[in-house]
């Protein structure tokens, strides 16, 4: 059976575009990985779905739950997007639609320290995703460090799952041009308030300028974190130093966008690498659109007020003009928000020449600065020849920081290139060969 | 970027093939300036397996080409930086008694050229690969077969005594009046010199007419799936004894059966679709399935084993499916090494070494008239 | 496995509560819960050790992307630690 549309990702922009356009009469499928609906934000425990509207209008859509898309092909008359059901047991899925949005969401960015690969240390949206999805505070006592506002609601999670947070560590220093970008979002701005006085009453210092720069731990994991100031480039300053013990560290530098089901299909991205899209959320392919962070990270407001907007146009239905306006105000304070906290090229002098970039590959620093030098002057030369990012991740941990250590030796901007993943998550054979003629 | 010197030779393309010409054209005493408009390997080099095969050739020029390359690649491996040199083996296994019979008198005819093969019983196979699908009906070792590491290995040839620049793209000729080479004109600024080696890969024939020759090389698309890192499960190159077939086979369609091995990384590699379908850059599904199925029938355990990427290559392919080595006597001072479709790693070093003798004014050890690039003009007019 | 010397959490019986196998310890679940955050309630942060440097691993990411948790459930291996709900009587075992 094709469906009028198919969705890739059940968060905030997928679900929303879903329901929206399963209200105007289409038959909508909606895959996603996760076991529940609700995506990253609004991610919880098993019986206990929060207070957002979709999810209480999930029956008017096919959602397939633990549904991992590996490929997306376009067909005649649509799109074919090929699955696999169940994390562990299921099989082999294909589902067709006329049309595809695309709502893959992001994921948070590291960027490689000594010590980074010790168990304990944790992504921040991953602290985040063991509290709301699990219930399990991750440890006793946590460090919060890296860049972006995203780090005041994973503080704020850690202490009221019970775990003792010394400090969030804010790598930038965002505060003077905050109060500028207020008239576009009243709402972030106050939600930035609760979050501030949120962490003041739990007394957890926000300190900024600051960074954890090293991470060191025994056989069993994290026992303490390397803090330094920075400069304004974010090297660390010399003789700020100190160790503050922590079983625990939460760390993100904002957020990178999952593309690979986008580049299969070829469909045109920005500069910035994200999935291009016009007032509609068209891409520039027929039939594909795309909304959410993908588009560009933009938090859970503009996603959902994007996912409204495919949903309108791709029921060909026009949009109330509200929606439009509150898109455009929104889209304004993100790009403000984003420059407040932008990732600076000081970090790579935290790592030394034995830090491990690619973790699944286990490739450090010093082997990346040895390819470049050898005339690889570029990442996927680069992966040729250390194998960066050939691992199991392919790429999502480290391409960014292998571009970053590149730039580094040849002394000259490297961008980490539009990912091409034709694989988009890993397949057994014998689920891949299924169907095979 | 260094500045663009004269050079007694000009490679175009950093690939393998490339890489080969200008190492052993520096060996021989020339000054030698490689460019690509890409990076090292960057091309079908780095899309590739790093195979280095006897086992799939029959008795004639490339076989020699063959031999020949894979003396020079244990030479390389010896001397130069590590590149993944494994000396393998390969196991070509048939289903049926007729595959065996065809297997075997193929086999026949290799052993006079100076190929090892070994006729395995049914009943032994499972001594060679402990994890083979049951009810095969036998198969031929060929120890001689080995790999490397592609990209590392193009990157050891250009390691030393060569002047490398990559980006930098090739954009026409400086001809004499008499028609000889004179120079090359770049993006980058002219270079002069009096030879120019086309190893551009798939676009030798658009390099080709920048000096007003005409050359039929074409792409011929091949996927590789890539499994996730296991202990070693497979020891040598296994193949089916349909997949000889295929390679040299003139179907448009889809050609393929999985060509499975395992790489020093703890991955497997699973080739070799054969498509012609110009540069399409799409990864169609059932080419991918029908991949994955015939390893499964080869390697019953790999239904349980994830595949973590796939890549593309585009393999240049010539009329008669030989490669294009030699001058063009069209274009004096033009040499061709190029057209070596999926076995362009495996001949790079007998290429370099045919290509670095001719510029130096030495016979070839063997007749490579089957290679020269005039071919298919004289086919033609 | 390594882990901190943490005690077990218990927790009340009930139909939402179970027990998995991690290597033949018992480890509790609340229905719902990743293996993966089962693994860490009790106090087990690796159950990984790399290919080349044999270093421990466990959680990173979280959320499936950097693929570090993976471990064998009921003999499947390979399968995200992270993303894997638990079921009762699973067995896990770590590497």
């Amino acid at each position: 059976m094709t469906h009028d549309l198919v969705v890739v990702g059940a968060g905030p922009a997928g679900l929303t575009a879903a329901v929206t356009a399963a209200r105007f009469g289409l038959r909508v499928a909606v895959l996603d990985a996760g076991s529940r609906a609700g995506g990253q934000y609004h991610r919880h425990r098993a019986g206990r779905p929060p207070a957002w509207p979709p999810l209480a209008r999930l029956h008017t859509v096919e959602h397939l739950a633990e549904h991992r898309v590996w490929a997306v092909e376009r067909t005649a008359d649509g799109f074919a997007v090929h699955a696999v059901a169940g994390e562990r047991d299921g099989g082999p899925v294909t589902v067709t639609g006329r049309n595809l949005l695309l709502a893959t969401g992001a994921y948070d960015r590291q960027l490689p320290f000594p010590g980074w690969d010790l168990p304990g240390v944790l992504t921040a949206g991953g602290a985040q995703a063991l509290i709301k999805g699990n219930g399990v505070a991750p440890g006793r006592r946590a460090v919060v460090a890296g860049t972006g506002p995203f780090l005041l609601p994973v503080a704020v999670a850690l202490a009221d799952a019970g775990v003792k947070v010394s400090a969030v560590l804010e790598a930038s220093r965002p505060t003077p041009r905050a109060a500028a970008l207020a008239p576009h979002s009243p709402a972030r701005v106050v939600e930035a308030g609760r979050y501030a006085l949120a962490l003041a009453r739990r007394r957890i210092p926000y300190r900024t300028g600051r960074a954890v720069i090293a991470a060191h731990g025994d056989d069993t994991g994290l026992t303490s974190v390397t803090v330094a100031r920075l400069d304004a480039d974010w090297r660390p300053r010399p003789g700020t130093s100190t160790e503050v013990a922590c079983d625990t560290l939460a760390v993100g530098f904002g957020f990178t966008p999952q593309l690979e089901l986008a580049g299969q299909l070829g469909c045109a991205t920005t500069p910035d690498g994200f999935v291009a899209v016009d007032a509609r959320q068209a891409t520039d392919l027929p039939g594909l659109s795309a909304a959410g962070e993908s588009t560009g990270i933009g938090g859970v407001h503009l996603a959902e007020v994007e996912g409204e907007l495919a949903g309108y146009a791709i029921a060909g239905r026009t949009p109330p003009r509200a929606l439009l306006r509150r898109r455009a105000a929104l889209t304004r304070f993100a790009a403000g928000l984003r420059a407040l906290y932008p990732v600076r090229p000081g970090w790579s002098s935290w790592s030394h020449a034995d830090t491990l970039i690619c973790r699944c590959e286990e490739v450090p620093r010093d082997r990346i600065e040895e390819a470049a030098r050898l005339g690889a002057d570029d990442v996927r030369s680069i992966k040729l020849l250390t194998r960066a990012g050939m691992g199991w991740c392919q790429g999502r941990m480290c391409a960014e920081a292998t571009a970053c250590v590149l730039s580094d030796v040849l002394d000259r901007p490297i961008a980490a290139p539009a990912p091409t993943r034709p694989i988009g998550v890993p397949i057994r054979l014998g689920d891949l060969a299924q169907g095979a003629s | 970027m260094s500045e663009l010197r004269p050079s007694d030779v000009v490679v175009i393309g950093a690939g393998v093939v490339g890489a080969a010409c200008a190492h052993y054209a520096a060996r021989a005493g020339l000054s030698v300036t490689v460019l690509d408009r890409g990076p090292v390997a960057g091309g079908t080099t780095g899309a590739g397996e790093g195979n280095l095969l006897v086992s799939d050739k029959e008795p004639g020029p490339e076989l020699a080409l063959a031999l020949l390359s894979l003396r020079l690649w244990a030479e390389l491996a010896e001397d130069g930086p590590d590149f993944e040199y494994q000396r393998k083996g390969g196991l070509i296994v048939a289903r049926t008694g007729a595959e065996a019979g065809a297997m075997a008198a193929t086999a026949a005819t290799q052993r006079p050229c100076g190929v090892t093969a070994h006729a395995v019983d049914a009943a032994d196979l499972a001594s060679y690969e402990p994890h083979l699908a049951p009810g095969l009906a036998g198969g031929t070792h060929y120890p001689q077969d080995a790999q490397v590491q592609p990209a590392l290995a193009a990157a050891a040839l250009l390691s030393s005594g060569v002047r490398l620049h990559t980006g930098v793209s090739v954009t026409g000729f400086r001809l004499g009046r008499d028609g000889r080479v004179l120079g090359v004109r770049t993006s980058h600024g002219e270079l002069a010199t009096g030879a120019v080696v086309n190893a551009a890969g798939t676009w030798s024939g658009a390099v080709a007419a920048l000096a007003g020759a005409s050359l039929p090389i074409l792409p011929r698309r091949g996927f590789v799936l890539v499994t996730e890192p296991l202990p070693a499960m497979v020891r040598h190159k296994v193949y089916a004894a349909s997949y000889a077939g295929d390679v040299a086979g003139d179907d448009a369609d889809l050609a393929s059966s999985a060509v499975v091995e395992g790489t020093p990384s703890g991955t497997i590699l699973i080739g070799a679709s054969r498509e012609r379908v110009g540069f399409d850059r799409s990864f169609p599904v059932p080419v991918l399935r029908r991949l994955a199925a015939q390893a499964i029938e080869l390697f019953p355990f790999l239904a349980g084993v994830s595949v973590l990427r796939a890549y593309r290559g585009f393999r240049p392919y010539s009329p008669d499916h030989l490669p294009v080595i030699g001058p063009d006597p069209r274009v004096p001072g033009l040499w061709h090494a190029c057209g070596h479709e999926g076995a362009g790693v495996g001949l790079a070093p007998a290429t370099g070494h045919l290509v670095a003798r001719g510029l130096t004014g030495k016979d070839p050890e063997f007749d490579s008239t089957p290679f020269a690039p005039t071919r298919f003009a004289e086919v033609s007019s | 496995m390594t882990g901190a010397s943490e005690p077990t959490p218990v927790h009340p019986p009930g139909a939402d509560h179970f027990r998995i196998g991690v290597d033949g310890r018992p480890v509790p679940v609340e229905a719902g819960q990743t293996v993966g955050a089962a693994m860490l309630a009790a106090g087990i942060r690796s159950w990984r050790t790399t290919r080349f440097a044999g270093k421990p691993r466990g959680l990173f990411c979280g959320i499936g992307v950097c693929f570090d948790c993976l471990v064998t459930v009921n003999g499947t291996p390979s399968l995200r630690a992270c993303l894997v709900t638990a079921r009762p009587d699973d067995e896990v075992s770590t590497t």
